[in-house]
Formats: C-alpha cells, structure tokens, sequence
C-alpha cells in the first residue's frame, strides 16, 4: 500500500513537472471534439444524439495517447529495474499506474466533456452528477485494460499501432454500454440504462481483478 | 506421423458424411431457399471457434503458471485455428445475410460476439507476429489470449444492447428450435462434431509445425549470433 | 559462520538461443570487494543482473545473505543495491526527489543516513534540478546513493567508473573503501586491468560464460594480472 502511494506521487511529481500527458492529451481531445463535432454540424434536433459517441471517442484516443507515458518513463534509464529490485508487491505498480491514469484521463475529459457539450449546444449541467459516474466506471474499464497493455506493448516498436490494435476490441462492450448509458443519463436518465451500467461494473471489476492477477506474470524478467 | 494421419481421415471423413447430410439429405427449410444449408457450416464453426479460443485461453493460463514452452505452442496454434474459424462464421454469416435479407453485415448479437473475438484473436497473432522473439512475447500474447475469453460475457450483454432497426435476425438455430427435422439436426450437430476434429487436427498439427519452426527460428539466431551479425 | 552475503551456483543463461552464462559459481563473503573482469560480451552485465535478481537465469541457485532468491525474494531483494549501466533514476526529478521516493519505497527510516547520502552526491542543494540537466557523473554518484539507500548487505555495480572523471572517481573509490569498512561485499565489475588490481580484494575472470581464472586473494602485481588476463582471454573459450 505504501508503495503504492509512494509511485502515485512519484508519477504525480513528473507529470507536475513536465506537463506532458495532461497538456498533450487535453489538446488532442479538442481537436478531436472540433473534428468530430464542428465539422460534423449537426442540425440542433441532431446534436444531442451526437454528445455520447464524441465523448467517448474522444476518451478512447485520448486515453490511449495517455496511458503509454505510463511505462515509457519507466523504461528511460532502467527504472522499472529500479522498481523490481525493492521488496514491493508488483501489483503495486499495477494499481499505481491504474490510480495515476484514472486521474490523469478524468483531468482530460473535465476539459473535453464540457467543451463537447459547448460545440454542439447541449446542455450538459443538468445531468453532471450521473455524468461524472458514467464516465468515471467507463474510465476505471478502460485504465483496467489500457494499463495493462501498455506494459505489454511499451517493450515493442511498433508500439503505437499495437496498443490500438490489442485494446480496441476488448474495449467494445464497454464503449457500447458507456454510450448507451451516458445516452441515457442526457435523456430519460440513468435508471433507464440498468443493464448498461451492469455492464460496466461488472466490466470494471472482471478486469480490474484480471490486471492484479495477470501483471505480476507478465513483470517477473 | 501415423496416428496424425488417421486422424486426419477421420476428421475429413466426419466433414465429408456430414456436408453429404447438409447438402443431400436434410430436407431445406421452409421459405430459405438452399442458401439455409449454409447454416451446416456457419454454426458449427461458431462451435469450434470458441472450442479454439478456450483451448488457447486455458493453454495461455497454464502457461503463464508453468512457463511450459508446450502450453505456449498450443495457444499459438489454437489461437490461429480459432481466428480461421471465426472467418468461416463470418463470411458464412455474411453471404447467409446478403442471401436472405440483402444485407451484409447484420447487428445479430452472435455475429457481432464473433466479429470482436475474431479481432481479438487477430491482434494475439499480430502480436505473436510482430512482438519480436517467440519467448520473450510468450506471456504477453498470454495475456491476450485470457483477455479475450475473460471479455466474452461484456460482450455478450452489450452486444444485447445494440438494438438495430433488424428485428431478431437470425432465427433461434443452435440449441434445436427451429430446426424440427431430425435429419437437420443431425446436420448441426454432426457438423458441430466434425468441425471440431478438423479444428483439434488443424491445431495438433499446427503445434507440431510450431515446435520446428521455433527451433528453425533459435538455430537461425544463433548462427547469426556466433557470426557476429545480430 | 553466517551465511556468505552471495552465494550463487549453477548459473546458466542463454540470449536468443545460445548460452551466454554456462555454469556460473560465485561465492561473496561480507568485506570481500570481489572484482570481474572479462572482455566484452563475455556475459558480465548479465550474470549481474541475474544475481541482482532482475533476470531469471535458466538454470541455478542463488542466495542472498542465506535467503533463496526463489523462496524468499523480498527477503534476498532487500539486501541487493544494483547499479547497472543505465542510473535507475527518474531523469525529470531531483536527486533529492529521487532519494525521497526510493526510501520511501524500500521503507527507509533513517533520515540522516539519506541526507548523508544526498550531500554525498553534490546535488542537496539543487533542490528542483532535475537529472537531465545534470552531468553524468553526477548522475552516477546520484545512481550509486540510489543503490546504497537501503544499506544493502551486498553491493552488485556494472562497470561503475566508466565515464567518470577523476573527481568522481576518486568519490567512488572512497566510497567503495567506506563500504568495506563496513562490512558489505561488493561485486563490481570494470574493465580496466589496473583499476581492478587495486580495487578488489579478489579478481575474477569471466570469458565464454565461465569463470576462467580466480585469484586466491588480493593481487599483488597489476601487470602479471594483465598478463594472465591477456593469457586467459586468448582463446574463443
């Protein structure tokens, strides 16, 4: 747990001091929110449907560019040998890493979400509450599994078109329960949308439960 | 080899007697026209499918405990089959849907199931293909693989959501309803079976050719290794 | 008689396909300042990482101060301080920064053995420097803190002079004389004959993964070391 905290503020530190992902990601999430919705130009009966599938592709594309820094910084001068030589459960960078990209992706959509609802002319504030919980379960999957994958590719070359290649489809239920459910909270509301949020969370905890389990045996050499 | 060569007479000799009963003898549907037939392929692929896709998920797991190079052979090759056999469902699926209801692609929660663990599995082989060596790749590969069976209930439920203009495409077929002659149902299941043999053939052999050619692979960097080139 | 702070057997290792360690044993007392030598590619980086506990080698055991790698290895990782070519340390951090988070990881109490350490290295004062803007070796003495920080029963360096200049290495050696006095053992490996005649208090030979050559204790004569070394060496092994 200490060791947890302890890598949490450390990955917290040097994004404090570089900036990079955050900077980096909130403007690939407005061009992508400009792209997707401006040029779309949705007439105003048409806009609203549009908000769910912006946003969570702009949560995709973003989240992928983020959670690579990730473990890129720790293969800069031999880091993660730094951390596997200390008496610390490698499930703790595991959990670390998650924790670090829940928060660095939620810092990303605050930017983007309220942008999305701005350019097509939705009112977002009425649904915040169950909004921020959508996103947030949907964010949760998503870090689950990005995380994960992001150890696995930081290794290869061909890095940035793996990562994609490997998250993408195990993400689809997912991002199919996050659309219908943030479809639901902007509409009729949550309570419609039981099945999407069963999905979620037990998306969530399947894979959460998976990347504990499965990272120890992939950072063992 | 010889054992492998019986059973892959008898594997192809399953397929035969039962393409034989799907395309002779079972009587065709009411109202599909001949093109039904194909279903004696499509769901039986299905089956194999997800025979491939277990053998290569638990494979993965044992391999993963046991670091045993052999466990790692088997998901490889079961992973492969299992991509081939969910391009059969697929592209059966497919001409099936442009046949009937002159569409492609339909939103049918099955097909849309296969299409995501075909690209699933399709990124473990790219993976393999291109993560460099065979054993340092092994337990990430591994991880996919677990993945990918570890996403089939999401799938399956979010699939449920996707509610397309379609009314519930494809009839009930696996599992009996719908399908009231005996000799069709024969047909399924018999096929189902014998997809399955040629599926557990294809991969036995497929494990096989996998041992050699990573011992092809080891030897070749060795020998490039000893000669200073790397 | 306490349990020797290594004692590794059985060593092998292979690098896509062909053995690069073949039965390595190596055995390292408390006090001993044990010094590998061996031309390039002769597995010497590997066989630190390996009993570093970093790479998992095909075949042999490996105990650290009594504790099997295998059964015990927080135990064993607990007792390791590894330095290898690369610092180990977050480039976009301070050295101060960087000290904090690894004693915070590895539950270091001792505040003062950490400030100690840090003013050891130079850099106390630069409080928000980060690595990057700093000189290798600086870098280097920042790395090697980094790896002492947790008072390791058995200190493992790759090659820790190369790149330095006098001052630092005349900070290194100090340093490494300080550790024996305090009774950690060492096993580093450099590639200069001379440095390693009067470094260690034990010369090792690695050529072809195997150990080659030992001397029984200090070596006397730099030049009949390099004699011998030239001599072992010779062949493909």
């Amino acid at each position: 747990m200490r060791a947890v905290l302890a890598i949490v503020r450390k990955d917290l530190l040097i994004e404090w001091r570089t900036r990079e992902t955050v900077v980096t990601t909130a403007v690939l999430g407005i061009l992508l929110v400009t792209v997707l919705a401006v040029a779309h130009d949705p007439t105003p009966a048409a806009a609203p449907a549009l908000v769910a599938p912006v946003v969570w592709a702009a949560v995709v594309f973003t989240g992928l560019l983020g959670v690579e820094r990730g473990f890129l910084l720790e293969r800069e001068q031999d880091c993660l040998g730094g951390l596997r030589g200390a008496p610390i459960d490698p499930t703790a960078l595991y959990v670390a890493k998650l924790l670090v990209n829940v928060l660095l992706l939620s810092v990303t959509q605050a930017v983007v979400v309220p942008l999305t609802g701005l350019f097509l002319r939705v009112d977002l504030w009425h649904a915040v509450p169950s909004l921020v919980v959508v996103l947030f379960l949907g964010t949760v999957g998503f870090a689950a599994v990005a995380t994960l994958f992001a150890f696995v590719t930081v290794r290869l070359r061909t890095r940035q078109v793996m990562l994609p290649l490997l998250v993408l489809p195990l993400l689809m239920p997912l991002l199919i329960a996050a659309v219908k459910a943030t479809e639901a909270v902007l509409g009729p509301g949550l309570g419609t949308a039981r099945d999407a949020v069963g999905v979620l969370v037990s998306f969530d905890v399947i894979f959460v439960t998976a990347g504990l389990l499965l990272f120890p045996a992939i950072i063992r050499d | 080899m010889r054992g492998m060569e019986w059973f892959g007479a008898l594997a192809s000799a399953a397929l035969v007697a039962v393409l034989y009963v799907a395309l002779l003898v079972a009587p065709e549907a009411v109202g599909e026209g001949a093109v039904q037939r194909i279903l004696y392929i499509h769901a039986p692929s299905a089956f194999a499918a997800y025979g491939c896709i277990f053998v290569a998920a638990g494979a993965s797991a044992v391999y993963l405990w046991k670091r045993s190079p052999a466990a790692d052979r088997l998901a490889a090759s079961a992973a492969e089959v299992g991509v081939l056999m969910c391009t059969f469902v697929l592209v059966t699926g497919s001409i099936w849907g442009r046949a009937r209801w002159n569409a492609w692609w339909t939103p049918d929660p099955r097909l849309t199931l296969m299409l995501i663990l075909w690209a699933i599995y399709v990124s473990y082989v790219l993976l393999r293909a291109f993560g460099g060596d065979d054993e340092e790749i092994a337990p990430y590969a591994a991880v996919v693989a677990i993945a990918g069976v570890l996403a089939i209930p999401a799938i399956r439920v979010s699939s449920r959501l996707m509610r397309g203009i379609h009314p519930s495409v494809i009839a009930p077929r696996d599992g009996g309803t719908g399908l009231a002659d005996p000799y069709m149902r024969l047909a399924l299941w018999g096929g189902a079976v014998a997809m399955l043999l040629v599926a557990a053939w294809l991969v036995t052999v497929r494990t096989r050719l996998e041992r050699v050619e990573r011992e092809v692979r080891a030897v070749r960097r060795a020998a490039d290794a000893a000669e200073g080139v790397v | 008689m306490s349990a020797p702070a290594l004692d590794a057997r059985g060593i092998w290792r292979d690098f896509s396909g062909h053995p690069v360690l073949r039965g390595v044993d190596l055995t390292v007392e408390a006090g001993e300042t044990v010094v590998l030598l061996g031309p390039n590619g002769a597995g010497k980086s590997t066989l630190l990482r390996i009993l570093a506990l970093l790479l998992r080698p095909r075949a042999g055991e490996i105990r650290i101060g009594g504790h099997d790698a295998g059964r015990e290895r927080a135990e064993a990782v607990r007792r390791v301080g590894y330095l290898g070519h690369e610092s180990g340390c977050y480039p976009d951090l301070s050295a101060r920064e960087n000290l904090a988070f690894y004693a915070d990881l590895f539950g270091v109490a001792d505040a003062v053995h950490t400030d100690e350490l840090l003013a050891w290295t130079g850099l106390a004062d630069a409080e928000r420097r980060p690595l990057r803007a700093c000189s290798r070796g600086m870098v280097q003495r920042v790395a090697l803190a980094r790896a002492l920080l947790h008072r390791p029963a058995l200190v493992l360096l790759d090659e820790p002079f190369t790149g330095l200049d006098p001052a630092a290495t005349e900070a290194l050696d100090a340093r490494l004389r300080a550790l024996r006095r305090e009774g950690a053992a060492a096993l580093i490996t450099v590639h200069d004959v001379a440095r390693a005649a009067s470094l260690g208090t034990r010369v090792l030979i690695l050529h072809a993964g195997r150990l080659a050559w030992t001397s029984g204790g200090a070596v006397a004569d730099p030049a009949a070391l390099a004699e011998t070394y030239r001599a072992v060496t010779a062949g493909r092994g």
